[in-house]
């Protein structure tokens, strides 16, 4: 092994003869309020738990009795295809309108504009409640092709039927949330991609597809989870409309037997285990758009249980971009 | 094959170019130096039309670049046409650039299928020939944030060659660079002007300038201060603006 020189040719000293000195061994600082803050959480909860458990006017044969009662679970399936619908309407509008308010025309920017302004400012129950009662003002829809004979005519109560008014007052409101996402997507995507797009030939609509969307998804899906589980939820109040969804169809019941709290949790181990769910499809997803931005992709919550259970001993791998999904969900309503 | 004459271009007040003229000829490479802010990246970005000039004309074939010219009159390109003329410009910035959610190989492919509309198999085949000439063969499935700025450039410069195009810019390729890997990078761009490819190259690189360069512009204030062939240019500079620059970079 040879010595070097510093920059003014002295010979540097060798190197220590005794090698790498033993890792430390440091004797740990004790945290003993962690454990006390840690039982008088813990004592707390159980204690609120058991109290609820055990009301005396709590009957958990009811809610057994209910929770796999055939009336709920059509009203689950109601509740999943409002969701699952609305988000789609609000999704794909959203994607327009997004594009819509970046558009160099300054109409239809406004028009852009003036729809999230109007469809975030008022209420979604006014909403839902305005679609179910449009008949009231439109009796008659004729739906025609201009400047030809084709015309239809029904009345709109045969057309805006309950749960197509539910349908467009959670998914046009949604649309105009998820508008303001998706542009936040949009701009977050540096120009750089766009130019270098551009040199190579793409037009715009090329370089919106494979090159800006793809990286904006990064950025979208996130909050997209927060709003398909708050969507979720929120599709209960389309129980104005009278659509048979899971609150709508517990409340039927406990209207019927009085059992009210033990339906209201039948109805909430419902929307639990479904944004549960949701909650894994996202995490998912965020790992299959995270490809080429973190340097490891993070581990899927089953290969972190086996890492716990065999190789415990392991570094935890270093996690650059992609964190486990948080909800804070919002409360629009 | 590029002529620009008295190309101006101002960003609101700003004038950024106050009348460029020169000319590029076939299979020749061009070095443009100066300092930052003379407005050598924004003709670059001209000659593309990612910039539009406000006076003058720059042409490139001898077709107008992004305008048409008919009967004395100027007409705005289509974007088609703007797609189809920069589709034959190859560009290399400097930071890069490159789609962070596709692998080298996808990078490569993405714009001769999408744009072209050629065969995936051969632009996949192609694209692992150009891989191997930037010295990447190994790196193809690999996506650019693993991969060190040396090598993300390269990539991008494999990306561009993919289009064949008949002429290629650089905006600084090697500034984003740590010092040990320029070589790598310049390596490949010298490379490429032996085989002929027709290179304007935006660069403080004035070893490459004079080895590789057949001419030499000094830009300061959106002029061309001086001009010539890079030896003499950079041995014996007239301008004062010139030699105080050089001084300080050399």
């Amino acid at each position: 092994m040879t010595t070097g020189t510093d920059i003014l040719g002295t010979p540097l000293p060798a190197p220590a003869a005794q090698g790498r000195p033993p890792t430390i061994q440091a004797i740990p600082v004790r945290h003993p309020w962690r454990w006390v803050a840690a039982v008088v959480v813990l004592a707390l909860a159980v204690a609120v738990v058991y109290t609820f458990a055990t009301a005396p006017g709590l009957d958990w044969s009811v809610v057994r009795t209910f929770l796999f009662y055939p009336e709920i679970m059509h009203g689950v399936l109601v509740t999943l295809a409002l969701t699952a619908i609305a988000m789609l309407i609000g999704v794909v509008l959203g994607v327009i309108l997004a594009v819509m308010r970046l558009s160099a025309n300054p109409v239809v920017s406004s028009v852009s504009w003036f729809y999230i302004w109007f469809f975030r400012g008022t209420p979604v129950l006014v909403q839902i409640f305005f679609w179910f009662n449009i008949g009231s003002i439109l009796p008659y829809l004729h739906i025609g092709i201009p400047f030809t004979s084709l015309v239809w005519v029904g009345t709109t109560n045969q057309i805006v039927t309950p749960f197509l008014a539910a349908i467009l007052g959670l998914g046009l409101n949604e649309a105009a949330y998820m508008s303001e996402i998706v542009r936040a997507g949009i701009i977050s995507v540096d120009t750089g991609q766009t130019e270098a797009a551009q040199a190579l030939g793409m037009n715009r609509v090329l370089v919106m597809r494979r090159i800006v969307l793809p990286q904006a998804m990064r950025v979208i899906i996130p909050p997209t989870g927060n709003e398909t589980i708050s969507m979720l939820k929120t599709s209960s109040l389309a129980y104005i409309a009278t659509v048979g969804e899971l609150f709508f169809i517990q409340k039927e019941i406990s209207n019927f037997n009085y059992d009210i709290i033990e339906l209201a949790i039948v109805a909430s181990i419902w929307y639990l285990a479904m944004t549960s769910v949701l909650t894994f499809g996202q995490y998912y997803l965020e790992r299959y758009f995270a490809r080429g931005a973190a340097r490891q992709l993070p581990l899927t919550p089953i290969q972190r249980f086996r890492r716990l259970l065999f190789h415990t001993h392991d570094p935890v791998p270093v996690v650059t971009a992609v964190e486990p999904p948080m909800f804070f969900p919002r409360h629009r309503p | 094959m590029v002529r620009a004459e008295n190309v101006h271009k101002s960003y609101g007040r700003l004038e950024v170019l106050q009348g460029i003229d020169l000319e590029v000829a076939p299979r020749e490479v061009l070095c443009i130096v100066g300092p930052s802010g003379s407005g050598k990246s924004t003709f670059l970005r001209c000659i593309n039309h990612l910039e539009k000039i406000d006076a003058g004309r720059l042409s490139v074939d001898g077709e107008l670049v992004g305008y048409h010219e008919r009967g004395g009159k100027i007409y705005e390109l289509r974007e088609r046409e703007v797609c189809r003329k920069r589709a034959e410009i190859g560009m290399v910035f400097q930071r890069f650039n490159l789609f962070p959610h596709m692998t080298a190989m996808e990078n490569v492919r993405e714009a001769p299928v999408r744009v072209k509309g050629e065969n995936q198999r051969a632009a996949e085949e192609r694209g692992r020939a150009l891989l191997d000439r930037v010295g990447l063969g190994d790196k193809v499935d690999v996506y650019p944030n693993q991969l060190s700025g040396g090598q993300q450039q390269r990539v991008a410069i494999a990306r561009a060659l993919a289009m064949q195009p008949k002429l290629m810019l650089f905006d600084e390729p090697t500034s984003a660079l740590d010092p040990e890997l320029v070589g790598e990078v310049l390596d490949v761009m010298r490379g490429l002007a032996q085989d002929g490819m027709t290179m304007i190259v935006v660069t403080h690189e004035m070893g490459f300038a004079r080895e590789v360069g057949d001419a030499l512009v000094f830009m300061d204030g959106g002029v061309i201060v001086e001009a010539g062939p890079p030896r003499e240019v950079l041995a014996n500079p007239r301008h004062e603006r010139t030699k105080a620059f050089l001084s300080k970079v050399l």
